[in-house]
């Protein structure tokens, strides 16, 4: 809603896959250091609003600009996009099975990405106190030397979310980051999204109201591809709308 | 990570150590400087062997750490072959050409001897002109250079077209097969300049060295075999030792989430498919002149289907496992197809192995796959007492090239 200082501004934005239109006319906005909450029912367009936004799917009509100069998202490349500093969390953990913890963090950093800086790149004392950090932030300071892929469900959602904060993004996409886990681990999460949102723009997307009423924070509700309404959490759970559609199924 | 290069990748150190002391008891053994043991014809074997070792690795860069099966890597092998060749071809019937036309009253000019080549290598196909892309087959370093720009430019324009496509698995296994199908199907022809199905042949001498007898000269391609395959493995262990490898692995087992971590997956693909085009190239330059005779049948798609094979059998994403198995099968394979291995008569049928090898090839390449994953290799991790790390089944990655669960090991 602040047209000047907003990070992402998305605008009347439509996508359509085989006659379905997954997004109507969407316009959204988020600021620096905003902590943010989307709902919706499922095929509402949560997730294609995700890909939209980092480079997976080119919309049809509208405008996804980013940063203080107004760049436009579309035509950039995934990586690209993610360079400029949007890091994605995906609804599955997705971490480098094969590879060691702190592998998984060291590919996360915040580094030159091209093939050849990479080839020559060996990770300095500061790479590793980082990694040690953010290790230590996710609750897995003890696990670095071991392969991901034998971690547990949540332990792999967290050292998700370290190697997201390892990009160090200036807005962060989560998707369904409660989902399978149990409710100590979702207790944890909770912290650590807020706790990064103090420095970054955060959007959660979510299923779960409780996990969402601890986020405290304002929630847009999407339907059927456009926003449905926006506000608190408690006043948009009064909206008879939003009763209607999601709340009251 | 933060400890030295040697450290952190042992292998090399055990690599280099076995690969010089079989090089050491070779030529003790050998005809040309030791005690003749072993005969000239297997020491070429065996040297075309470590060739054919490399090139696995290379394949093992690709598919085995990125992911990408590529069937067209024994293309880029005979292209450099053929690039070699060349030189070896021309440069030898020159010298023949120069002593024919040495007897003449007038000394021979250099238009002369050119066209006395131009005859010699192509009167088989039925021309006299040396075809435009033998303008530099005179100079050794010119076409030595040719060895690593042609497969190494193939690859990178094939490269660019099919990985910003973002063509991935089996369609770029198929795409890869359509282009050295092509190839092969080019070089068939006799206006190609590559003297069609004859090939090139003779590349066993080397010019101007007629008097060294082939039990000293495969020797020193033998050497050379060895001492490329010792570089290559070191290459290939540095480049996966690092960052590089893991952005590689991430890759193969999951590339669209390594894209939203900032890298641009294209461009890694296509760095690995060059630098291992090229790798095979230089693999294919040291293998023909031991073979002797190259032709088009040798980019037949079969050769970059068996090329696969040897690196599942001996263990995708392990360098040495790539060698093992190359190594492994291909000198058994040459021992049952050469008629050496005994028939079988079970009475009512007899076991030729010449017919049968094929099929054993075949069952063990679907027992590997199915009931050890990590092929030979795997053994190594048997005596380091690695184990398997369960993973509850999952694969490690929803890219189409990524690992299954029993092919990992834990560090």
């Amino acid at each position: 809603m602040t047209g000047m200082n907003a990070l992402l501004e998305v605008s009347g934005v439509s996508v359509t896959f085989d006659g379905f239109r997954a997004i109507n006319n969407l316009s959204f906005s988020i600021a620096e250091r905003e902590l943010r909450a989307i709902i919706g029912p499922n095929g509402a367009g949560k997730t294609t609003f995700m890909d939209i936004v980092t480079g997976k799917t080119r919309p049809d009509e509208g405008k996804v600009l980013w940063g203080e100069k107004s760049r436009s998202l579309l035509g950039m490349s995934e990586a690209e996009i993610a360079k400029a500093g949007v890091g994605r969390k995906f609804q599955r953990p997705t971490v480098f099975e094969d590879q060691t913890v702190q592998e998984n963090l060291l590919l996360a950093l915040r580094n030159p990405r091209g093939p050849l800086s990479v080839l020559f790149w060996r990770p300095t004392k500061a790479d590793l106190a980082r990694v040690d950090e953010l290790a230590q932030e996710i609750g897995l300071a003890d696990q670095l030397p071991r392969k991901s892929g034998e971690l547990s469900h949540g332990q792999k959602q967290w050292l998700e979310i370290g190697m997201l904060l390892a990009q160090e993004p200036r807005l962060l996409l989560v998707d369904e980051p409660a989902a399978g886990m149990t409710l100590g681990e979702r207790e944890h999460t909770t912290t650590l999204l807020k706790e990064a949102a103090r420095t970054r723009a955060v959007v959660v997307v979510e299923h779960d109201m409780d996990f969402i009423r601890r986020l405290d924070c304002k929630v847009t509700v999407l339907h059927e591809g456009s926003v449905l309404a926006e506000g608190t959490l408690d006043h948009i759970t009064k909206n008879p709308q939003v009763i209607e559609v999601y709340l009251g199924r | 990570m933060t400890t030295s290069f040697l450290r952190r990748t042992p292998s090399v150190l055990w690599f280099l150590g076995a690969l010089a002391l079989f090089t050491l008891t070779v030529t003790l053994l050998s005809e040309g400087y030791g005690t003749g043991t072993i005969p000239t014809s297997f020491v070429k074997t065996l040297g075309m062997t470590l060739c054919l070792c490399l090139v696995a690795m290379a394949m093992d860069l690709i598919w085995g750490y990125t992911g990408i099966l590529s069937l067209g890597h024994m293309a880029f092998f005979a292209l450099g072959g053929y690039m070699l060749g060349m030189w070896l071809m021309y440069a030898r019937t020159e010298i023949i050409v120069v002593q024919a036309l040495a007897s003449s009253p007038l000394p021979p000019t250099p238009q002369e001897i050119r066209d006395g080549v131009a005859v010699q290598i192509f009167g088989v196909v039925g021309g006299s002109e040396l075809p435009w892309i033998w303008a530099l087959a005179h100079s050794f370093w010119a076409q030595m250079a040719l060895v690593v720009l042609v497969p190494g430019l193939i690859a990178l324009i094939f490269g660019w077209l099919a990985f910003r496509s973002r063509v991935t698995g089996v369609y770029l296994s198929i795409l890869t097969q359509a282009m050295t199908l092509a190839l092969a199907l080019w070089l068939f022809q006799n206006d190609t300049g590559l003297r069609g199905n004859n090939g090139l042949s003779g590349l066993q001498n080397l010019p101007g060295l007629d008097a060294v007898p082939q039990s000293v000269m495969s020797m020193w391609f033998f050497w050379a075999s060895a001492a490329g395959l010792g570089l290559g493995y070191l290459l290939c262990a540095w480049v996966v030792s690092g960052k590089f490898g893991s952005v590689l692995k991430a890759i193969r087992d999951d590339e669209a989430r390594v894209r939203f971590l900032g890298y641009a997956v294209e461009h890694y693909k296509l760095f690995v498919f060059t630098v291992t085009a090229v790798i095979a190239g230089l693999a294919g330059a040291l293998y023909y002149p031991q073979a002797g005779i190259i032709n088009p049948g040798e980019l037949a798609p079969i050769a970059s289907i068996y090329l696969a094979v040897w690196v599942a059998i001996g263990g995708r994403g392990r360098l040495y496992g790539a060698v093992i198995g190359a190594a492994f099968v291909s000198l058994v394979s040459s021992w049952f197809t050469g008629g050496r291995a005994p028939d079988v008569n079970l009475g009512f049928y007899t076991i030729r192995w010449v017919d049968w090898w094929l099929i054993v090839l075949g069952l063990s390449f679907v027992a590997v796959t199915i009931f050890a994953p990590k092929g030979l290799g795997g053994l190594i991790d048997l005596i380091e007492r690695r184990r398997t790390p369960n993973r509850h089944g999952a694969d490690l990655g929803p890219s189409k090239g990524s690992f299954r669960e029993g092919e990992a090991a834990a560090e």
